[in-house]
């Protein structure tokens, strides 16, 4: 009844189909840009960014580096405090404890918290083979149920969709799912959450079971926080009976306190607010209050093996605030869905191939899915070196699967790139910025080692020679960026 | 067979093989080299601080004492219209001593969402605010109820006592008992789903009223 990413073609096909999509790149531009400079703004009044940032890192490391210990320690503080532990090595283990979990509860519904972790093992789909609906109760997530559409960003699902879409999304699905749009209504935001508003009410009154992920479980305590905005989270995790919370394994922090450190860098990077309007926090199940079965499923589905690899692991420092996305020229050009998982952008094209593995095409691609400008490193909060770790990966690519395969993939991505020149400058620019960091050589590993070993890279110049050419004559319109919007 | 638990376990030991075997402890601990706050005010101008960045949020904000306490509540009631208010079973009883021709719906473990959702108000304390960030802290403690009660009806009144005002985050956070539920609330409820322009009102409460009660604790 839902689409989901299998059967997906590879980054450099669907980009080169998503961005010849002038309405999607307008939607993402407008979006990306509007909340970018607010993120800048909401960073700029917190003197110590760094300091937070690098215990942020510092935190995260120390917690994926004992695991196991903190794996344990939060099972035995949930199973205290009321709860019951499940695990889940991967999707279809998860998928059939939170199946078996909502029949056991005699319901054939439940609603759902936004959750990366239910669309990575594709929850939704699952359940729905099994007779159960999931009604996702997140505004964006709403919209993408409604268009039987896919997410395209990690905060904003529906990132790609505009007001007038959405007002027709909502006119022409919601009498399907249950309470019809109301008359009249237009695309002002505020009616539209009105909308949607009036359309979940009645979803939360009645429901008996709730799905949720969650941003951070407290190793120490057994407490697990959602953070979130429109009080559909609260409601999801207060009123039903029970409560299913499907969570990755890296999602752990050793202490209470460590949660000053990541409910500052979290809301300011992902929707640049001081503080973002509702953060729940529960621990166990308390008498009376809230759902009186709470229960906690840890995920694997990959994670462990992104632990093995020492440079990859850092990927699961990842708190999703989408930051890197929202400043990442080649997502805002090729939009989300070309990446072909739920993590789209520069962390989905280190994530993605790491939980997923790199045997087939769509994840292959991912780690070319990059200009390596590193924009997406300096936005991020727990200070993730992306393009360290794309390197890394088309290392093993090429380790793997040498040959055509490899070849084909990185000359589409060159040539995507080339045919968009105002990401190929920007690429140009952030590389000469960075031009104290390139090594001499570019190491590669089997066949092509003796190549590059006997081969120089070439210097980076301070400025590319486009930009120079554009400079030295100002009534020479500069074309850099704008042929690329006409095309 | 092995269960999931021991072969998740498993696989993570394995892949942590390049570091020492040993408990958390032996490794260094992690820099905190952040600011406890990043503001030095304290008294009247924390309070200010506070009204300040919950109205930046769309917040309500009210100032009074004690002593007018019961008459600005009456006074919120009235011009939102409210003929129904939702209150915890503990509430200081001074707080509705001017309300009048209000239905009342006490909280307790009877009490339904279906009846809370044809309330017009809901009125509580709360645990702490944080000045810095705009928020106020519920945990189910004195005078706030359980967490619905906040959370149903469209619009929630907040009272916070000056002695309650914290600072920052990490001033805030030893004085929080991580057992009970919380609830951090920092503005109304908003979404920013559509085109990534903030729109307050959703789920939660669509106005949300904050008094902030100056003068010393009774």
């Amino acid at each position: 009844m839902s689409r989901t990413f299998l059967g997906m073609p590879p980054f450099p096909k669907a980009a080169a189909v998503s961005t010849r999509n002038a309405r999607l790149r307008a939607n993402l531009t407008r979006a990306t840009h509007t909340i970018r400079d607010k993120r800048a703004r909401a960073v700029a009044e917190l003197d110590d960014w760094a300091e937070l940032r690098q215990s942020g890192r510092e935190i995260k490391d120390r917690t994926l580096r004992h695991l196991d210990h903190y794996l344990l320690q939060a099972e035995q503080a949930v199973t205290a405090a009321g709860g019951t532990v499940h695990w889940a090595a991967d999707a279809a283990e998860a998928n059939r404890i939170v199946a078996d979990l909502v029949r056991a509860t005699g319901e054939s519904e439940v609603v759902k918290v936004k959750s990366m972790a239910t669309q990575e093992i594709g929850l939704n789909e699952a359940l729905a083979a099994e007779g159960i609906t999931a009604y996702e109760t997140d505004l964006a997530e709403l919209i993408v149920q409604l268009a039987d559409d896919l997410p395209s960003h990690i905060l904003v699902p529906a990132i790609h969709r505009n007001r007038g879409e959405i007002r027709d999304i909502f006119r022409g699905s919601m009498a399907r799912w249950g309470r019809p749009a109301p008359e009249g209504l237009t695309d002002n935001p505020a009616e539209l959450a009105e909308a949607a508003r009036l359309h979940l009410r009645e979803k939360f009154l009645r429901a008996k079971v709730a799905v949720s992920g969650a941003n951070f479980i407290v190793a120490e305590t057994g407490t697990l926080v959602v953070v979130e905005s429109e009080g559909n989270g609260r409601m999801c995790l207060t009123l039903p009976e029970t409560l299913i919370s499907v969570v990755g394994i890296e999602k752990l922090v050793p202490s209470w306190q460590d949660l000053e450190v990541f409910l500052q860098l979290l809301p300011r990077s992902s929707t640049a607010e001081r503080m973002n309007p509702y953060t729940s926090l529960w621990t166990g199940t308390t008498p009376s209050d809230g759902p009186s079965n709470f229960h906690l499923v840890l995920l694997d589905n990959g994670r462990s093996d992104t632990l093995a690899d020492q440079v990859g692991r850092q990927a699961l420092r990842c708190i999703r605030c989408s930051a890197c996305l929202n400043v990442c020229p080649v997502y805002e050009r090729a939009g989300g869905h070309a990446y072909g998982s739920p993590y789209p952008g520069p962390i989905g094209a280190i994530l993605t191939p790491q939980l997923r593995g790199l045997q087939n095409e769509v994840d292959a691609s991912l780690p070319y899915a990059s200009s390596l400008c590193g924009a997406c490193y300096e936005v991020c909060p727990v200070a993730i070196d992306i393009p360290e770790v794309l390197v890394q990966l088309r290392e093993r690519v090429v380790e793997q699967a040498p040959g055509h395969r490899l070849e084909r993939a990185a000359m589409k991505s060159a040539g995507w790139l080339l045919d968009h020149p105002a990401v190929y400058s920007a690429a140009l620019r952030t590389a000469g910025k960075a031009r104290g960091l390139q090594p001499r050589r570019l190491p590669l590993p089997g066949p092509a080692k003796a190549w590059s070993d006997s081969r120089d890279l070439p210097v980076l110049p301070e400025r590319p020679f486009r930009d120079w050419w554009n400079r030295r004559d100002d009534r020479n319109h500069g074309h850099t960026g704008k042929d690329d919007a006409a095309r | 067979m092995t269960s999931a638990r021991d072969r998740i376990l498993a696989k993570v030991r394995a892949a942590l093989a390049d570091v020492p075997p040993g408990p958390p402890d032996a490794d260094p601990p992690a820099t905190r080299a952040y600011r406890t706050a990043h503001t030095e005010a304290t008294g009247p101008a924390l309070l200010a601080l506070l009204a300040e960045n919950l109205a930046d949020y769309r917040a309500v904000v009210h100032q009074t004492t004690s002593a007018r306490l019961p008459e600005l509540l009456a006074e919120i009631l009235r011009a939102h219209g409210s003929r129904s208010v939702a209150v915890p079973a503990d509430l200081p009883p001074e707080w509705l001593a001017a309300t009048h021709d209000m239905t009342r719906l006490i909280d307790s473990p009877d009490l339904t969402a279906e009846q809370l959702n044809g309330v017009d108000s809901a009125l509580t304390g709360c645990a702490l605010a944080i000045a810095e960030t705009g928020t106020i802290v519920l945990d189910a403690g004195p005078a706030q109820g359980r967490r619905m009660l906040t959370l149903v009806p469209d619009h929630h009144i907040c009272v916070i006592r000056a002695d309650q005002v914290a600072a920052s985050l990490p001033q805030a956070l030893p004085r929080l008992d991580p057992t009970r539920p919380q609830t951090w609330i920092s503005g109304p409820s908003a979404t920013s789903d559509i085109e990534l322009e903030r729109v307050e009102g959703v789920h939660g409460p669509r106005r949300l009223e904050v008094v902030v009660v100056s003068g010393r604790p009774q």
